[in-house]
């Protein structure tokens, strides 16, 4: 390399600059030198926010503004004020029927899956790398097997043919087959174990990264310090070291469990029966896609956001007080 | 292997692997019964008491639903081309514009980085369904609606990526930037061969998620016309035919999840290969 000293001195400068601790730049003018400074930075940054900004906060701020207008695409949006919200809650029967459901659902099958998630996670993390990725493709495969709800309808149909029906028939539990999918108390155990066989997703991927890259001395510093087994070094080196982890996979498996639809959709059908399996994102795509009343959809997508995002940040919290 | 664990008993590690074994098999049964089924000839896929293994294995079921493919109205190719397109710009513009976005979010002292985040993480605890209609909207606006692109831009916009990437990415060491710096490399010649090869389990793991998720893509609101329908679109089409189909359908079924299983399998590997050899030890 032969770089003229200025040049090399001019390099360095720069790099120092860029990652500088910035003195407390409290005017303007400071501020947009920094910019100035870093502009490759935010170069890099532009393709992504442009779409970002598109595609996610500007439909949250048209969604909520939607939310107090009647408004079916056809002609231009009036305003309403609270119309839509009053009528959600008080006129809506079935409203407050899919919102009971939700949050039953959701307050089983999202704690449920978080903790399968980690203790999968964790339990195949104890093999070897072989072993481990069998293991990891088992639990992971439903949840990127794609549209395979066909097979529930098959496992819970409602005839002699089908595995759970000719399984208890066989053994002389029932006589007659059991209408699983078309009967209002089944409904919604049956959506809550697909869902969990479907959930060991995104969550259960992280997780399984986050414990492979738990700093490997930590467990033997850990061992010189007097702990003895494996369910110690768990709870004092393993679960504080994944916190971001924990974190995250809290997120995916709140949100996937709030948003439940397409499985309601197709295992219960869409309505279901008696609105058994009715969730307010079915309620959602009811009124956005088949009775085009957008303004109340957008109502209905704005109770949503703020329900995922109030119990989101609620556990954030809560997790964020753990191991302190 | 990496180094040999401390604090382990061999009972624990039984007890474990039969409890994992036991839950594994639960989870597993579904996925092995639609491999059978795809295999069964009609009169084995209505039969009392059901079963699930297969007695007399037979092609026939993909036999007719190739039969059934080649009298579509278009060409079954085109799906086909259709999902690869989608699929492959989809995960490829969003791994780099979303690992682009990360570096500078995660190494550089910038004003409004923390809002900027802030915001992205804000966004991963509500679901794409929030947003569904005005969604909708803007795709028209923008004119790209009944186009590849009302599929891959949203794509690309995930917020998930932009996440996963920044959250790896600060686990890399400053005093490997500021090297490179030194040596005076660019931002963009930093992003590109010091932090991206650094961060490949990330980007990989990445690609698994939105493979996944643009494989199973429907395109139902935005591709209205035929010939820009995505694969599976026109399989579940052939399932929609009920009992007449099931056989057919099991078939459908078993190719629509072996693609994203085996690129998993394929991608895996590698993540573990990578995670075992690249430790980013200081």
């Amino acid at each position: 390399m032969q770089k003229s000293v200025v040049m090399e001195k001019a390099k360095k400068n720069k790099a120092l600059n860029l990652n500088n601790k910035h003195e407390p730049s409290t005017n303007f003018k400071n501020q947009f030198n920094l910019m100035r400074k870093n502009r490759d930075s935010y170069i890099l940054m532009i393709p992504y926010f442009i779409l970002f900004f598109a595609f996610t906060i500007l439909p949250v701020i048209a969604s909520i503004a939607l939310s107090f207008t009647n408004f079916n695409i056809l002609e231009l949006p009036d305003f309403i004020g609270w119309d839509n919200y009053t009528r959600l809650f008080l006129e809506d029967d079935i409203f407050i029927t899919s919102i009971k459901n939700t949050l039953l659902f959701a307050v089983i099958t999202g704690p449920l899956s978080y903790i399968m998630c980690f203790v999968f996670a964790w339990i195949i993390n104890e093999f070897p790398s072989k072993i481990r990725a069998v293991l990891t493709l088992i639990f992971y495969a439903p949840s990127i097997s794609g549209n395979v709800y066909f097979i529930w309808r098959i496992i819970f149909s409602g005839d002699r043919y089908g595995l759970a029906n000719g399984f208890l028939i066989n053994l002389g539990l029932v006589i007659d087959p059991i209408q699983w999918l078309k009967d209002a108390k089944y409904i919604l155990p049956i959506l809550i174990i697909v869902q969990l066989w479907l959930s060991l997703g995104t969550g259960f991927l992280a997780f399984i990264a986050g414990l492979q890259t738990v700093d490997r001395s930590l467990y033997e510093a850990g061992a010189v310090d007097g702990i003895t087994n494996r369910w110690q070094e768990l709870w004092y080196i393993t679960l504080p070291s994944m916190k971001p982890q924990l974190m995250f996979g809290a997120v995916v498996q709140l949100t996937q469990a709030f948003a439940v639809a397409d499985i309601s959709i197709n295992l219960a059908g869409f309505p279901s029966v008696n609105y058994a399996g009715e969730t307010v994102v079915t309620h959602l795509i009811d009124f956005g896609t088949i009775r085009f009343e957008m303004g109340y959809a957008s109502a209905i997508a704005t109770i949503l956001f703020l329900l995922m995002i109030g119990v989101n940040k609620g556990v954030q919290r809560l997790l964020r007080k753990v191991g302190e | 292997m990496g180094p040999k664990r401390v604090n382990r008993s061999f009972g624990g590690t039984l007890a474990l692997f039969i409890f994992i074994a036991l839950v594994g098999s639960f989870m597993a049964l579904p996925l092995i019964y639609i491999i059978n089924n795809a295999f069964k000839p009609l009169h084995e896929l209505f039969i009392f008491p059901p079963r699930i293994f297969v007695q007399n294995p037979t092609m026939d079921n993909f036999s007719d639903l190739f039969i059934l493919m080649s009298s579509s109205w278009v060409p079954f190719s085109r799906y086909i081309l259709n999902t690869v397109i989608l699929t492959f710009f989809g995960t490829l513009g969003h791994v780099i514009i979303a690992s682009a976005a990360a570096y500078p979010l995660a190494k550089h002292d910038i004003p409004g980085k923390n809002l900027l985040f802030s915001i992205v993480v804000l966004s991963l605890m509500f679901s794409y369904n929030v947003t569904a209609i005005p969604n909708y909207m803007i795709i028209s606006w923008m004119g790209i609606n009944n186009t590849y692109l009302a599929v891959i831009f949203p794509a690309w916009a995930s917020s998930l990526g932009l996440y996963l990437m920044k959250q790896f990415m600060e686990q890399i060491p400053d005093s490997l930037i500021e090297s490179a710096r030194l040596d005076g490399a660019s931002e963009y010649k930093i992003f590109w061969s010091i932090i991206m090869p650094n961060v490949k389990p990330a980007w990989l793991t990445l690609t698994i998620l939105m493979f996944q998720q643009l494989w199973g893509t429907t395109g139902s609101n935005f591709l209205r016309s035929e010939q820009l329908k995505p694969l599976n679109y026109a399989l579940n089409q052939i399932v929609q035919g009920g009992v007449a189909r099931a056989g057919a359908g099991s078939a459908v079924g078993l190719i629509l999840m072996s693609v994203p299983i085996i690129f998993f399998v394929v991608a895996q590997s590698n993540i573990i290969e990578t995670m075992s050899t690249s430790g980013m030890k200081e």
